[in-house]
């Protein structure tokens, strides 16, 4: 009969309860949770009689699956319905129950515990059950009523009577229908599911980068958020909680960078430690985990453990399947079988919010490791495969997790995949038949084996038979079939079909296509450029899964390009990703051979005056640099500055009104200019004004490759013009306009674009040239060769001839502009992004102390 | 017996970048944590032309040298593709939230690390 609070109350005189004397050994069981229960179960599966069994629970309840709070929270179960073992079952075993009594001391001298109640039980042997914690962090607030973990059941009935009271709440009151979950783990994501469906406005706030970080990869993760969002909910990835605000109760979360979200409730969960606490109280060997052997047994040998709690060879578990493992173990030892528990290869197949999510084994990757990687973006279905040797070592699959089990069974065995190699991300379904067909092992063989009606391209629904129709007429090449008959053209997912119905057709006269981005994709840079434009896509991991990237982070090829392409794409919304750009711009300084950086303030159309060189004079000095030079574009170049000093660096020279001058950046560099009419006897016009007023247009505009402006004041040219991507020579009658000129390894000289009359048309000409190039050539296209492969009419139509598109360009440039002209070095000198310019602690750890 | 410095949180480290740890009489060490999280440690030099690894752009377990963009494997420290050549790696390990680094006097290969100056 079990027990209740009550009556551990009403037992609070008798000071030990001595154990009826029917000559078996008592087992008392710490937690009355899915592992305790579990291992009882599996004790009386193989001796029923052996042992007398008391179990202790914390809880008011019954065993039930905790797992299964998710369902209750999201209305799918009643608590009824997620029981394992009700009272019958206790009772029909023999085992008493005591329940709302956790169990606070071990005396293992005198083999006693007691509980809260002060109830004390001798034991023969004792089983240590109390699974784990939930983490709460240690922020302001934290104990404020209203801020739970998703633990029990008292947790779930708390989130139930807060989406009640929000309910009730006035429409006006958001934050009483509101609630944040912090945590965007598995955990936190159920939480937060099920306060959405019980319709609460729900925000879930999460440290890392991406959603469930430790179950997959960034590409599934992206998903995730993507698919939740849609859903309503609010998903704050790279979000640092700083404290839970609230007079006497929970009234919002405030985050580090300032932003404040007004919630009724507060559910933490961002992760579970192991419960070790009576088990260290008791003297017993604990680590991360209590340690336990193989046969859960823990350094006291009449006291046992398993589940959550323990930690066996060095690894603690969070799942349900390490646990019935070693339960099976546990019963095994305690019946004298000794079979030994060796360890969990664990695998996660979860249904996160109705969306199928499955991970298993090592998914990082790294040396010697291959990804086979599938991305169907119009099914939603992301599925990648590491091997390693030519075995299954890891597996990440979202949306589509049928071959989960078929994976983790190749993985578990280690069996050799190289005969499927080629097959396997397709699924055992597809493997199976493709190897019972008479060894049709080859996609080739596969596409030929398709029918002519066969649907090849969903996009745009052609046929095998059309695709080889157009083959047969003459398409030679990828994008000429995608040119006749649109097949591969727009997701491009069956593009690797359509490579082998060329080669099936055509044997070895297929065309070899135009440079792909990089290694990492099969679309060319104007390919990636039109489709991010045309599918409005938003970030570097929704381009990767829509133009199904065959690597999981790209690479330092394609990553630069693609930041690059969305910042062009979308000014003033993007979010630039610092770790997709290289040194020079991450660190706004030019790298070194020495690894030391040279800073280039920016001096505008090439003037200065005393105050900023005085400001530069006392850097060179207060900073030791070796050497300072006068560039090519009319700068001063400081050399030899340490990464660690540039923002000490930065800020004296801002203090003296100097900003970046991007001399470091696929962007404007420099506005050459001679001295013209102000002081030269033969200048036509004012070309160091005009240099000003160009550099003050364009300074800070991200570029596909560096871009230098000149302006020279009459036709003998001193400041170079006819070399420069942008050129502006000054006569009598006006202005000059020249174009992709480059002083570089292959010289060549400018094209001449048109004459213009007054500064307005070179300023407005300048923009929409800029912007042209900016939207249309491939990053690390410098004008010059861009200019070469689309023809310097294409420009002139687009740029002349065209009035209202280049007003349009040119719009679309002041437009970009808005966002970028802000002095990055400013921004770091105030202390954005220290943690660049910083080593890591210890600084200089003294070698010789530390030896040993 | 590795001797293990504790020298900061994951998140201490920006993710696909690098931190570089220093110490005195040993040659700069760069940490570095990947997209998936994973950390890795090798001296900041790569064998090419000594370019600081820790500037390279990350990308799976490897780091472009941001000089002359060789690739570096993370895990080996050996140059990827048609170049040859290795830094040293130096163990480190995550425990309990925090980065440990196995302090260079204290590895076999330290000979390696010590400046000859």
């Amino acid at each position: 009969m079990p027990r209740t609070g009550q009556a551990a109350q009403a037992d609070q005189t008798e000071s030990l309860i001595v154990p009826a004397d029917d000559g078996r050994e008592h087992l008392v069981v710490v937690g009355n949770g899915m592992a305790g229960c579990r291992a009882v179960e599996e004790l009386l599966a193989r001796d029923a009689g052996r042992y007398r069994v008391t179990i202790f629970g914390a809880e008011p309840h019954v065993n039930y699956n905790r797992i299964m709070l998710s369902p209750v929270l999201a209305g799918e179960k009643t608590f009824d319905q997620i029981v394992i073992n009700p009272c019958a079952w206790y009772d029909d075993n023999g085992i008493e129950l005591i329940t709302s009594d956790p169990v606070t001391a071990i005396d293992r001298a005198a083999k006693t515990v007691t509980a809260l109640s002060g109830r004390t039980v001798a034991y023969d042997r004792l089983l240590i059950a109390t699974g784990s914690d939930p983490f709460i962090i240690p922020v302001p607030g934290k104990d404020l009523p209203g801020v739970i973990a998703f633990r029990d059941m008292k947790d779930v009935d708390t989130m139930l009577a807060a989406a009640q009271a929000g309910k009730a709440a006035s429409p006006g009151d958001e934050a009483s229908n509101s609630a944040v979950v912090i945590g965007g783990g598995l955990l936190g994501l159920e939480a937060a599911h099920g306060l959405s469906l019980r319709g609460m406005k729900v925000t879930v706030i999460h440290l890392m980068p991406t959603l469930m970080e430790r179950q997959l990869d960034e590409a599934a993760g992206w998903l995730l958020k993507t698919a939740l969002e849609s859903r309503g909910q609010t998903i704050l990835t790279g979000a640092d909680t700083a404290e839970i605000y609230g007079n006497g109760k929970v009234e919002g979360v405030r985050l580090k960078d300032g932003r404040e979200i007004p919630a009724s409730l507060v559910v933490m969960a961002v992760g579970i430690r192991p419960s070790v606490a009576l088990a260290r109280a008791a003297g017993l060997d604990v680590n991360r985990g209590i340690k336990v052997d193989d046969h859960m047994v823990t350094s006291d040998p009449a006291i046992l453990a398993v589940g959550e709690c323990v930690e066996h060879d060095g690894q603690v578990y969070g799942l349900v399947a390490p646990l019935w493992d070693m339960c099976r173990s546990l019963a095994d030892g305690l019946t004298d079988r000794h079979t030994g528990y060796r360890g969990s290869v664990t695998s996660t197949k979860l249904k996160v919010a109705g969306l199928d999510v499955f991970s298993a084994g090592d998914f990082s990757g790294g040396a010697g490791c291959e990804d086979i990687v599938l991305r169907d973006a119009a099914r939603g279905i992301y599925k990648r495969v590491v091997i390693k040797d030519d075995r299954i070592i890891g597996a990440v699959l979202y949306g589509d997790t049928a071959d989960g089990g078929w994976y983790f069974d190749l993985l578990k065995k280690g069996e050799n995949v190289a005969d499927l190699r080629d097959l396997l991300i397709f699924g055992q379904a597809y493997a199976a038949m493709s190897a019972s067909g008479g060894g049709a092992l080859d996609p080739k063989a596969a596409v030929a084996a398709l029918s002519d009606d066969a649907e090849v391209c969903g996009c745009n629904g052609v046929t095998k038979g059309q695709v080889v129709g157009c083959i047969e007429a003459g398409a030679c090449s990828l994008d000429a079939v995608r040119a006749g008959c649109k097949a591969s053209a727009s997701c491009g997912s069956c593009t690797s079909i359509v490579e082998n119905l060329l080669a099936l057709t055509l044997g070895a006269d297929v065309e070899a296509g135009p440079k792909t981005l990089c290694k990492c994709t099969s679309f060319t840079h104007d390919d990636v450029r039109r489709e991010i434009v045309a599918q409005d896509m938003r970030s570097i991991p929704e381009v990767m899964h829509k133009l199904h990237w065959s690597t999981p982070d790209g690479c330092s090829s394609c990553r630069p390009a693609l930041n690059y392409y969305l910042l062009c794409a979308l000014p003033g919304d993007y979010v630039d990703d610092q770790a997709s750009r290289f040194v020079n711009e991450r660190m706004h300084a030019n790298i070194q051979k020495d690894g030391t950086y040279s800073v280039v303030p920016r001096m505008w159309g090439g003037l200065t005056s005393p105050r900023e060189l005085r400001a530069i004079a006392d850097v060179v000095e207060k900073f030791n640099a070796p050497m300072v030079k006068v560039t090519g574009g009319q700068r001063l170049d400081i050399f030899g500055i340490k990464k660690e000093d540039l923002p000490a660096v930065w800020a004296d020279l801002n203090a003296a009104g100097m900003v970046s001058g991007h001399a470091y950046g696929k962007s404007l560099r420099t506005v050459k200019t001679c001295v013209g009419s102000e002081w030269c006897r033969f200048g036509t016009q004012d070309s160091t004004g005009l240099g000003v007023k160009t550099e003050k247009m364009t300074w800070g505009s991200w570029m596909p490759h560096k871009f230098k402006i000149a302006v020279s004041g009459c036709p003998r040219n001193c400041a170079e013009a006819t070399i420069k991507d942008f050129g502006i020579v000054c006569v009598d009658s006006g202005y000059e306009l020249h174009v992709g000129g480059n002083g570089g390894i292959h010289v060549r000289a400018t094209d001449f674009l048109c004459k213009v009359a007054s500064e307005e048309e070179a300023l407005e000409y300048c923009a929409a040239f800029i912007q042209v190039y900016r939207e249309e050539a491939r990053y690390l296209e410098r004008t010059a060769p861009w200019i070469e492969r689309v023809g310097v009419d294409y420009v002139k139509a687009r740029v002349v001839e065209d009035e209202a598109g280049r007003k349009a360009l040119a719009e679309r440039f002041h437009h970009s502009q808005k966002f970028s002209q802000t002095d990055p070095w400013a921004q770091r000198a105030a202390g954005d992004r220290a943690d660049l310019h910083q080593h890591l602690e210890p600084l200089a750890f003294p070698l010789a102390n530390a030896a040993e | 017996m590795t001797n293990w410095i504790d020298i900061g949180t994951l998140n201490d480290i920006p993710q696909r970048g690098a931190r570089t740890v220093r110490f005195e009489g040993a040659k700069e060490i760069a940490v570095f944590r990947t997209g998936d999280d994973k950390v890795f440690a090798l001296v900041n030099e790569c064998p090419h032309k000594k370019g600081p690894l820790s500037q390279g752009i990350v990308h799976g377990h490897s780091v472009a040298c941001p000089l002359h963009n060789w690739n570096i494997a993370l895990g080996s420290g050996e140059a990827q593709g048609p170049d040859s050549g290795c830094t040293p790696t130096v163990p480190v390990r995550e425990e309990n939230g925090r980065i440990l680094l196995a302090h260079p006097a204290s590895i076999a290969d330290a000979a390696n690390l010590e400046d000859a100056a």
